[in-house]
């Protein structure tokens, strides 16, 4: 049984990305039969090159994704080079833990209506200090160049990028480093960047990858944040898929096959330029500039963060604030009066979505678990040990592009007959949750001291109560933080959902980003600000439970 | 490898009214459609209706989720509402059903449904009916003095769907900030270059952004009664270039420069109660009425129509011909119908809809629920609303919406 759990999972996992490919790939080339495609040409792809606007949106796509992705990739670097060592570093990583759980559209959402020309900056600012009576005519938002998408995308990958960050330096000998560093007068800055990074980038190196590919490829965040006419390449492939000409299937499933195309050219491009960069770099380094102290940097790469951070918790909070304002007129910084109204008036409609998303996320994030823990048992007691190779598969889902598969994949479970159901809807997010469970349990499981197992064994434990009673329980930290990731992976997803759903499995993620495009602000406002509540609770208690049962416990309690 | 339109159907539809119509049937021998109505109650008891609808005006949420709970307490039915971005997500759903052969247990339920989308799943036989008649409440229907109830965007409805709510194109403007409002598509540019900013329209892959298009295309189409028949090369041109003269001396002056548009009408709404548009385009004589009641407008807005009339229409629901709860489907089509909804969708704290029935024709009791409705100062009375203009025929819509793309959505 354990011994076939990598087996099963890979099955699970790899069966609907390869169904998904293959049902992109052939009507990318002319091939549908249900549609009467039954001969391969490159007609799709005529019309997607004559489709009005591509090449706009082909740019916009790699303008907004290369930029999110490097300026996340250069604020981390720059926080973790300014504050090695420092006791900042430690209280950014527990302030930024929380934020991984939000969900995009949510905090794309709360980022709107900070940002906007009418948003909370502006009101909190005018008429006091900017003389404004009513919003400038200002594109802040869904801006032509993308920068609101951008700034939006950044928000939410630096967190990420940096916990990354912030495992992996416990991976390399950061500290010890960084005094051989300072005993050869290095300054902080230049040491870390110097004798740190380049240990520290190979760990960071697929999760670096993982955000360029969402970048270039999301939907929900650019429905919210970025341009319409013309938007990026995949929320202009959206748009074909759902048109009710379905011949508009054929560039659209052209279209997600450049999509995929302009990910692998990206990350193609990405690792040609990490390697001039590390030529550079050791040019730079054997020329051995001992660097000065970077007071500025110091000092301004951890403001730079505060903002970040505090933009995160108004976006939050701005979504909330709606949910329960009264009128609430430009340049108010608050609502006139505040009224339980909105939800109440709600409560029925935001109910069914809430459940429906709170069940696939648990029945996910259950079923995730299940085979991460089947898979690091195998390992352990059975000796499968998968090889690199079969690890980096695990990684699969976050380097494509959702498009190229998810579409082909709708097929396939529409030929099952499963679509539209709660387990097809299941199946789909799994594929995005299982690789976040695994990565996160992963190491601390592998890193379990042997001897504690092999004790209980012969003290007469039997396997199941080894697994129970001492694994599980010396684990139980990580093992909820890995839920809790998993839940709030399943929370947030839209295009699974979309797609998997058929309409007629719907979460609140899929419902705020249909709302976010014209509804009141104060539902939008109670429809988002639930999403963000909802995996937030869950990571509170995954973070708060193992601390209350351990509390008589302090070789258990983190360091 | 492209679907064949089929040109003898077109040249069908663009007959006169007048002539006698054959109605066909899109799902013969259907035992739902020679089943009396007791029957159909019975089999729609217990059942869920996917109500596919689009989602972007939460008051219609609001009214479909009261729906909802009168028809569960009514006959048992469980209305789901299916919130979608754009109503042609349900036709390609039900299109991909067809082309995957699955013929029956269809995920569509009812779809909220007019011009284009109407006519694409005519033309493809994909309407469950004619059902229309089939529904007890269909004989109090306005088909006199309400005609869009029985033909949509030029098309006949042939009772393949059943009409709920009426439409009217009106401006709402903030009295406050604009006294004497532009009355034609031609004073508005004008009226935007005096005021830079001030005015937009929704996006035009929106129903509500192509409406505002047509709206001026009636002003400026050099031949009208074309407008009312199924565009051809030659008559799509000399009414485009017109159009696209007039737009391009509009769009300057347009909020965000024109070059960003809101997402749909009711995304206006906001941008409005805080000051940055004094002018937006509505669809509904209420906009104004139901906004201020709810928070959403200053209570300075007021709706106003232009001199030469403005576009009307009727919303329909239909069922898809492999629908799987068709029987439920109609249960709450009737529903919509009833003296009671179409009174709560008319109240100007609701939607403010004008009613699809003939209020003269209804039972005494009936009437009386109209008659109870509150008034309201920010909306137009009919006499004042004038008769509403005939939508064009939809292949208007989906080829100036094509030229609007690749004029501007590059």
């Amino acid at each position: 049984m354990l011994r076939a759990a990598p087996l099963l999972t890979a099955l699970i996992f790899l069966g609907p990305i390869a169904a998904g490919l293959a049902g992109t790939l052939l009507p990318a080339f002319g091939w549908l039969p249900a549609l009467g495609g039954r001969a391969f040409s490159l007609d799709p792809w005529r019309a997607l090159l004559a489709a009005p606007g591509l090449g706009k949106a082909v740019l916009l796509t790699l303008g907004t994704g290369f930029a999110a992705t490097l300026l996340s990739f250069g604020l981390v670097v720059a926080f973790c080079a300014a504050t090695q060592g420092r006791p900042l570093a430690r209280r950014a990583q527990a302030a930024l833990a929380p934020l991984l759980a939000t969900p995009h559209a949510a905090l794309a959402i709360g980022f709107a209506f900070l940002v906007a020309p009418s948003g909370w900056i502006a009101r909190a600012m005018s008429p006091w200090a900017t003389g404004w009576d009513r919003p400038p005519d200002w594109a802040t938002v869904n801006d032509p160049w993308g920068i609101a998408l951008i700034l939006g995308l950044t928000l939410k990958e630096v967190p990420y990028l940096l916990l990354m960050a912030f495992a992996g330096l416990g991976q390399v000998r950061a500290a010890e480093g960084m005094r051989a560093a300072a005993a050869m007068g290095y300054g902080p800055v230049t040491g870390w960047l110097k004798v740190v990074l380049p240990q520290l980038y190979p760990q960071l190196r697929l999760p670096l990858y993982a955000v360029l590919v969402f970048s270039l490829s999301v939907v929900d965040v650019a429905l919210i944040l970025g341009p319409g006419t013309p938007p990026t390449l995949s929320a202009l492939v959206l748009r074909w898929f759902s048109d009710r000409e379905l011949t508009q299937w054929f560039p659209a499933a052209a279209g997600a096959l450049l999509l995929l195309l302009i990910v692998l050219a990206a990350i193609l491009v990405w690792r040609v330029a990490e390697r001039v960069c590390a030529s550079l770099g050791r040019r730079w380094i054997a020329a051995g500039g001992r660097g000065g102290q970077a007071r500025l940097l110091r000092v301004g790469v951890p403001a730079v963060m505060a903002v970040l951070l505090v933009a995160n918790a108004a976006a939050l909070l701005v979504l909330i604030t709606w949910s329960f304002a009264g009128p609430w007129r430009f340049p108010d910084a608050l609502p006139v009066a505040f009224t339980l109204a909105t939800w109440q008036a709600q409560v029925q409609a935001i109910a069914a979505p809430a459940l429906t998303t709170l069940a696939v996320a648990l029945a996910t994030t259950a079923l995730a678990m299940a085979l991460t823990l089947a898979c690091l048992e195998a390992e352990q007691c059975r000796g499968v040990h998968p090889g690199r190779r079969a690890l980096a598969l695990i990684w699969l889902p976050l380097l494509l592009p959702q498009l190229a598969f998810l579409f082909g994949w709708q097929v396939a479970l529409v030929r099952l007959d499963l679509d539209g159901t709660l387990g097809a809807v299941v199946w789909t997010h799994l594929l995005f949750v299982l690789p976040y469970v695994f990565l996160s349990l992963a190491d601390p499981w592998r890193a379990l001291d042997g001897r504690y197992a092999r004790s209980a064994a012969s003290l007469g434990a039997g396997p199941w109560r080894v697994f129970l009673v001492v694994k599980c329980r010396l684990l139980l930290r990580p093992l909820l933080v890995a839920a809790a990731v998993g839940f709030a992976v399943s929370v947030g997803l839209y295009l699974p959902t979309l797609f998997a759903g058929a309409g007629r499995v719907t979460t609140l993620t899929t419902e705020a980003v249909t709302l976010a495009a014209g509804a009141d602000r104060r539902i939008l406002g109670a429809y988002a600000g639930l999403q963000a509540l909802m995996p937030l609770a869950v990571y509170a208690a995954a973070v708060m439970l193992p601390a209350w049962l351990n509390r008589d416990r302090r070789g258990m309690r983190p360091a | 490898m492209t679907l064949k339109r089929r040109p003898l159907l077109l040249a069908a539809l663009a007959l006169p009214i007048a002539t006698p119509i054959v109605v066909r049937a899109q799902t013969p021998g259907q035992p739902l459609l020679a089943a009396p109505w007791d029957e159909v109650l019975r089999e729609a008891r217990g059942r869920p209706v996917f109500f596919n609808a689009w989602g972007g005006d939460d008051r219609t949420n609001a009214f479909i989720a009261w729906a909802g709970s009168r028809v569960r307490d009514l006959h048992g039915v469980d209305l789901r509402h299916v919130r979608l971005r754009d109503t042609a997500e349900a036709v390609a759903r039900v299109v991909a059903e067809k082309a995957a052969s699955r013929n029956a247990g269809g995920s569509v339920d009812m779809i909220w449904i007019n011009g284009p989308n109407f006519l694409a799943m005519k033309e493809q036989g994909l309407h469950f009916g004619p059902f229309v008649d089939r529904l007890p409440n269909a004989r109090f229907i306005d088909r006199e003095g309400k005609p869009s109830t029985v033909v949509d965007f030029t098309v006949p409805v042939e009772g393949l769907a059943a009409p709920w709510r009426m439409a009217q194109v009106v401006f709402i403007a903030d009295s406050a900030r604009v006294p004497d409002p532009p009355r034609s598509m031609e004073a508005l540019v004008a009226w935007a270059r005096a005021n830079p900013g001030r005015t937009t329209h929704p996006n035009v892959r929106n129903f509500m952004g192509v409406t505002f298009l047509k709206q001026a295309l009636y002003e400026f189409a050099p031949d009208q009664a074309a407008l009312l028949r199924p565009v051809t090369d030659e008559t799509l041109r000399p009414a485009a270039d017109a159009l696209w003269v007039w737009y391009d001396r509009l769009r300057p002056h347009l909020w965000r420069g024109g070059r960003q548009f809101p997402e749909n009408g009711p995304a206006q709404r906001p941008l409005m109660l805080d000051g940055e548009l004094d002018l937006f385009i509505a669809f509904n004589p209420s906009e104004a009425a139901v906004a201020i009641a709810n928070n959403q407008l200053p209570a300075t807005a007021r709706p106003f129509v232009l001199e030469r009339g403005t576009i009307g229409n009727t919303s329909f629901v239909s069922i898809p011909y492999n629908a799987a709860n068709a029987a439920a489907a109609m249960v709450v089509a009737n529903f919509l119908l009833s003296a009671e909804a179409q009174a709560h969708g008319a109240d100007p704290r609701v939607l403010g809809n004008p009613t699809v029935l003939d209020i003269a024709a209804l039972p005494e009791a009936e009437r009386a629920r109209f008659a109870a409705l509150p008034r309201s100062p920010a909306i137009l009375p009919p006499e004042a609303l004038g008769r509403p203009l005939q939508e064009p025929h939809p292949t208007w819509m989906t080829r100036v919406t094509a030229e609007w793309e690749s004029r501007y959505g590059r």
